[in-house]
């Protein structure tokens, strides 16, 4: 059996790869996907911790229901995301989000 | 960790996930960017597997490769991504610094039993099927409330993208 | 296929091989039997499909290497395998050597949850329908990296149209794919033909099959949907930049695709291998599902070969604003009648036991139902079809009408 702190580490490095990427790349789309290998990071935690969680008797699902809801909100999260980085695109030419600063102050 | 069909794939699929991860960071052309991190969530989807969450894993993939992944092409593609940036990071020595002391922060947190818990010594032999998802998910004393959110949630996500994205001159 | 593997494996651990060796060898011979089906039944599929078009246009078909041309496939891989393989110079290597590989493997992987008989089938998963809509999304990925890492714009336009298509078509084949998982209450293969012994589920929910089998033609990207090559329009779609071999595993995927459907068919609406005597041998079993999935495989050959390309408009106006609807209500109205019959005590609660007696009343309003639906599309066609030709006789309605797409 593979113990469960590997399962951690691999999920941390993964969300470390993550936040790598949100904080130093430019595009706005892979800082999308950045933030998509967050989630599922989470999402790899969420499982193995429901997995190796002692259930007793009845079972559990907590951690499995999670996961199917942190899935649906990646999917909404890419959908509406993409549309704005469209926008931004047609509006001003830019997908560098330092670049859409009209709102600042 | 002995030698078995399940630790064997657990090396597989973390180099899967940890590689398309770089991938996903480090190429400059973000079509192949979009291809690693189809690479880097497959391996997820094998993580799932081995977890004894099919499931999971089939929708997984179904809605990263099959939606989200071409979702993303389209997106590079209507913005010129691939072409057009020439530089790839900002601030990409602090920003490296942070992730790593990230990376260790949390790899003392679950190696290192701190917060008293302790790593279990087996697995539960039975776990919930997929049938058991079903229910718990239509269930009143289960998931029903979150699943009708979410069910709003997708289509308010659908309308919005739709209407944020639309081209009001075509 | 398990009892094989287990009795291969402990034939081998008699014989003094490690156990651990012994399990992967006998895994791996399963593994090898079960991807090779689909790998000899395409070059014969090959010749049937060219031969079966041949007829239909009034031709012969190949008729030259082997007995009645049975041969020709193999001389065509030849001269395929033979072929110079052209890499372009701006190509994306690894990309464009991929796609073919990931687009043949989505079709072959399918086969790994395909009961063939009751006994034989690589795996039961209990998620048997879902991971064969997975699976099918490789086949997506596959042709979009194939159209970017040709470098070539006609292969991008028409992987994007190619895509655009796959991905709408998904929607009204997932929802026509749940109605024989919700009427079996099981999303294994095995479970959904077991479920069909007291009734098919094509006369539960022809319309299911129907919505079906229209976009599992789409996903194939046959006629009338074959914007995949579209030889006129856009030279030849997202493979025009590959020849030789890597060419033929896209041909060969396609081929493959359609007659994988055929049986994918077969398992959720015709049950599969049942039929009389299938309990005798495992080959008569196996010879049902074979008949079953080959006739319809012959009826998208037919259909091919009869009628004309769609536009991509036409085809996106008609998933979106007909079929995607149509399957969402066949889905609700389905799943809401099965639910009262329940509650009412005419419908047997497990469809897995039920016998043809139990299931009649069932049938039979679902069969209403279904009917009635049916009748009413008709007419809204029909009404359709007669604005159409009614603006199309009337020479200030077509003014009028290219005028408003003009703006």
């Amino acid at each position: 059996m593979v113990p469960l702190w590997m399962y951690l580490a691999v999920a941390a490095a993964l969300f470390s790869i993550g936040v790598f990427g949100v904080l130093a790349r430019r595009n706005a789309v892979a800082i999308l996907m950045s933030v998509e290998l967050m989630l599922n990071a989470v999402n790899i935690n969420l499982v193995a911790f429901w997995r190796y969680s002692e259930t007793g008797t009845d079972l559990l699902l907590n951690g499995y229901a999670f996961t199917a809801f942190v899935l649906i909100v990646a999917a909404a999260e890419a959908a509406v995301g993409l549309a704005i980085i469209i926008t931004v695109y047609r509006n001003r030419r830019s997908v560098i989000p330092e670049e859409a600063a009209t709102l600042k102050g | 960790m002995e030698l078995n069909a399940i630790s064997i794939g657990f090396v597989v699929f973390s180099i899967f996930t940890l590689g398309g991860g770089f991938g996903v960071v480090t190429t400059r052309n973000l079509f192949q960017g979009t291809i690693w991190l189809m690479v880097s969530l497959f391996g997820v989807a094998g993580y799932f597997i081995l977890l004894s969450a099919p499931f999971l894993a089939a929708v997984q993939i179904l809605v990263y490769i099959g939606a989200i992944a071409i979702l993303i092409i389209f997106a590079v593609m209507l913005t010129r991504s691939v072409a057009r940036i020439k530089e790839r990071y900002i601030r990409i020595l602090p920003s490296f610094i942070a992730s790593l002391a990230l990376f260790l922060i949390l790899l003392l947190g679950v190696t290192i039993p701190i917060f008293g818990a302790h790593s279990p010594e087996s697995i539960p032999e039975y776990v919930a099927s997929t049938r058991n998802l079903g229910t718990a998910l239509v269930d009143e004393n289960g998931f029903v409330v979150p699943f009708l959110l979410a069910s709003v949630l997708l289509t308010a996500a659908m309308i919005g993208a739709i209407f944020i994205a639309r081209d009001e001159n075509a | 296929m398990e009892e094989l593997c287990t009795g291969l494996c402990s034939v081998l651990a008699e014989s003094g091989a490690d156990a651990g060796l012994a399990l992967f060898l006998s895994l791996l011979v399963g593994v090898l039997l079960v991807s090779g089906v689909p790998l000899i039944t395409v070059i014969l599929l090959i010749w049937i499909e060219r031969k079966v078009a041949a007829r239909i246009q009034d031709r012969i078909g190949p008729n030259r290497v082997g007995p009645v041309g049975l041969l020709q496939t193999i001389a065509d891989m030849i001269k395929l395998l033979s072929k110079e393989d052209i890499t372009p110079t701006a190509a994306d290597r690894v990309l464009y050597n991929a796609a073919p590989l990931v687009s043949f493997a989505s079709v072959v992987l399918i086969w790994a949850v395909i009961p063939f008989t009751p006994f034989h089938y690589g795996v039961d998963l209990e998620i048997g329908a879902l991971y064969f809509v997975a699976i099918a999304s490789f086949g997506t990925l596959a042709i979009m990296a194939a159209g970017w890492a040709s470098n070539n714009k006609y292969a991008l336009l028409g992987a994007f149209r190619v895509v655009a298509l796959l991905v709408s078509y998904e929607v009204p084949l997932v929802f026509a794919l749940l109605l024989p998982v919700m009427l079996a209450g099981s999303m294994s293969l095995l479970d959904i033909v077991n479920a069909q012994t007291g009734m098919w589920f094509i006369v539960l929910s022809p319309l299911a099959f129907v919505i079906f089998y229209i976009s599992s033609q789409a996903e194939t990207g046959r006629a009338p949907f074959d914007l995949i090559e579209a030889e006129s329009e856009l030279v030849a779609g997202f493979n025009i930049e590959y020849s030789g071999m890597k060419f033929g595993m896209f041909f060969a995927a396609e081929f493959l695709h359609v007659f994988t459907n055929g049986i994918i068919m077969a398992i959720l609406f015709f049950g599969g291998w049942l039929g009389p005597l299938y309990y005798e041998s495992p080959l008569i079993a196996f010879a049902w599902l074979g008949a079953k999935g080959g006739l319809i495989y012959l009826t998208t050959l037919w259909l091919r070969n009869t009628v004309p390309r769609l536009r991509i408009d036409q085809i996106m106006a008609f998933n979106w604003k007909f079929l995607v609807p149509l399957s969402i209500a066949n889905l609700i109205a389905v799943s809401f009648a099965l639910k009262l019959l329940q509650e009412l005590g005419w419908a047997p609660r497990d469809l897995l036991s039920a016998s043809f007696g139990e299931l009649l009343p069932t049938t039979v309003i679902l069969l209403i139902i279904n009917g009635a639906m049916i009748l009413y599309l008709l007419g809204v066609l029909r009404e359709r079809g007669r604005e159409a030709r009614r603006e199309s006789h009337d020479p200030r309605a077509a003014i009028a009408n290219v005028g408003a797409a003009a703006d």
